[in-house]
């Protein structure tokens, strides 16, 4: 039974972070209704960023830690928000299809392009924050779950803030319904959608950040298993729907942690998708999502 | 606009086959190398153009059905075939046997096909993408835990069927196939499905059905080129058959141009000769040995040029006739 337990805090803490992760697929979703799939990459560099900045900053301490993972979430919120400017931005009035091919192609120049600056090989991530284990009544806890679990509780948060009470909340919430009532309104969509893309990149590089922390070894691919999860968990919660995203991304850190304890663990890497043509079968719209009728 | 020269190029693909079948020995074998992996690379390109280019879908999972077409030859040629065949059968029987196996690996891949294809195809666009990506990693988890096929490890010694021959016959009879199909009277269905899927629908189309029959058709050469893969490697593992070969041969249809069979042809002739001039380029000199490692990065780049810049592809000289590019 505590190993149980144990298995159920872990697979909070993963799927914590697969939330973080699966939330900027949705905003993106939300206002482009495109997969950006650079995104896993964006939560590499986070990790990346978080790693370079841990050995400048050095040491392990609560407000270092806590600096280093605001620096990568700078960091990447600007990458986000660059990548759409110079990539997504000049294709929008092209099809689907063809942002979907850049989009893969961006993600791949980054996973490259990581692989020339950072290294092929696995580096250790410094330990940043400080961390612990501890019993309660025969569980073996690691304080480093509870930290995620926190840490991503207080950003949701503050996403939920941002996106329900403030004015740019509200501005982005009208371009996810519709863009062109927005424009008319006088919001400005491209401020909008870069500032989303810069909000979703910096969720993902909190991510990366506490993903390293946790799994402390990181490399440029790093990002594709739990970005293509991140992903399914946000289609599982009905992409568009940030709560969604973020029940999905909990529940499926918790069933991949409790497959992977099992006797069928080679079978963890299928779970996911197995799900995902699941969901896309008998509720396309997702746990929380709204079946939308396509206008033509 | 008909292609009335389908036929007339099948038949010259089809001497060209006998011909090079015939030369194989002749040949410096690295040459011989090179052009077998030609023909495999274009069946692959030109049966993915059926899905992504003609019927304008986006499937991610093509190497998926090449996994599943290797497997299932090799497993014939490897396990079935001793037990099957007279010892000591004779060249032509080996042969026969090679072709029953290279039938067999098409029509698995394409049940494959039909199992992904039926229940997804009803998605569009990036969800679909995303379910076949999920089909080709499912498919790489499931062969890494069967215990017989080799696990992680992959079957070895598979034997060397492979030659010219095969490898040419067999794109020049999916050329041929998919040329027909589209250019038929049912194969306008395809390019209605990619032009608008709506009013194709409103025209009381089933484009559910279209698009499954282009799902499994390329599924099928797929399937085939998996197998002639696997006897011209000699060794084949699940990590063979994931993403980044899937990628590869997206990256052959969009740069020859979605749609058009000739730029993809041509596209996949010059991307297997792309990391052989790369390979060279490094080994001329050491200052130059990063080259040998950027093609992941070229391909990434042309991707993104390429949808800024002439997202119809390199070799696209004509645009259709009312064609919407895409």
């Amino acid at each position: 039974m505590s190993e149980f337990i144990q298995q159920i805090i872990n697979g909070l803490s993963v799927g914590a972070m697969y939330a973080l992760i699966a939330i900027g697929y949705t905003l993106v979703y939300g206002v482009l209704r495109f997969i950006n799939f650079a995104h896993s990459d964006v939560f590499m560099v986070g990790s990346f960023v978080g790693f370079y900045s841990g050995k400048v900053l050095g040491g392990t301490s609560w407000a270092g830690g806590l600096g280093v993972m605001a620096a990568s979430m700078v960091g990447c919120a600007l990458l986000g928000i660059l990548i759409e400017r110079l990539a997504y931005k000049p294709l929008r009035s092209r099809s689907k299809l063809t942002v979907l091919i850049t989009a893969i192609g961006v993600s791949m120049l980054l996973q490259n392009v990581g692989q020339l600056v950072f290294g092929t090989n696995p580096q250790p991530f410094p330990d940043t924050l400080p961390a612990t284990t501890f019993q309660v009544g025969g569980v073996v806890v690691s304080s480093k779950d509870l930290v995620v679990l926190g840490f991503t509780l207080c950003l949701l948060g503050a996403l939920e803030y941002i996106v329900l009470k403030t004015k740019v909340g509200t501005a982005m919430r009208a371009v996810a319904f519709n863009p062109q009532a927005a424009s008319l309104m006088g919001i400005n969509i491209d401020w909008i959608i870069s500032f989303t893309f810069g909000l979703g990149s910096a969720l993902a590089a909190a991510g990366g950040f506490l993903w390293a922390y946790k799994f402390p070894r990181i490399e440029p691919f790093m990002g594709v298993a739990p970005g293509l999860t991140a992903f399914v968990a946000a289609v599982l919660g009905g992409i568009g729907n940030i709560t969604g995203a973020a029940l999905g991304g909990l529940l499926l850190g918790v069933i991949e942690t409790l497959v992977k304890g099992s006797r069928w663990s080679t079978w963890t890497e299928a779970i996911a998708f197995v799900l995902l043509i699941l969901i896309l079968l008998f509720k396309p719209a997702g746990l929380l999502g709204r079946v939308q009728a396509e206008k033509v | 606009m008909k292609h009335p020269g389908a036929r007339r190029w099948f038949l010259v693909a089809a001497v060209l086959s006998l011909g090079l079948g015939w030369a194989q020995d002749r040949l410096d074998p690295y040459f011989v190398d090179i052009l077998t992996r030609i023909g495999i690379n274009v069946i692959l390109a030109v049966s993915l153009n059926l899905i992504n280019g003609h019927t304008g879908q986006f499937s991610l999972g093509h190497a998926g059905f090449m996994g599943v077409g290797a497997y299932t030859a090799a497993a014939l040629t490897l396990f079935a075939g001793p037990k099957l065949l007279p010892a000591g059968a004779g060249f032509w029987v080996e042969q026969l046997w090679f072709l029953v196996a290279l039938g067999a690996a098409g029509l698995v891949a394409a049940l494959a096909g039909l199992l992904v294809g039926a229940p997804s195809l009803r998605l569009k666009g990036d969800y679909l993408a995303i379910v076949t990506l999920g089909f080709g990693q499912i498919i790489a988890v499931i062969f890494r835990n069967i215990e017989s096929l080799g696990g992680a490890l992959g079957l070895n010694g598979i034997p060397a069927r492979t030659n010219l021959f095969w490898s040419f016959a067999a794109a020049a009879l999916t050329v041929y196939v998919v040329t027909a199909l589209v250019n038929s009277t049912y194969g306008r269905g395809f390019l209605a499905t990619h032009d608008d899927e709506v009013a194709a629908e409103a025209m009381g189309m089933n484009t559910t059905r279209y698009k499954i029959v282009a799902f499994v058709t390329g599924a099928f050469f797929a399937g085939i080129a998996g197998g002639l893969s696997g006897h011209f490697t000699l060794t084949i593992n699940p990590k063979g058959f994931d993403f980044n070969k899937s990628i590869e041969i997206v990256v052959m249809v969009i740069v020859g141009g979605m749609g058009r069979t000739v730029g993809v042809i041509i596209a996949a002739v010059l991307l297997t000769l792309l990391p052989e001039g790369l390979r060279m380029l490094s080994s001329a000199s050491p200052s130059l040995k990063w080259i040998g490692e950027t093609r992941p990065l070229l391909y990434a780049i042309l991707l993104i040029a390429l949808m800024m810049l002439r997202p119809q592809g390199l070799f696209t000289w004509k645009r259709k006739k009312g064609a919407v590019t895409a």
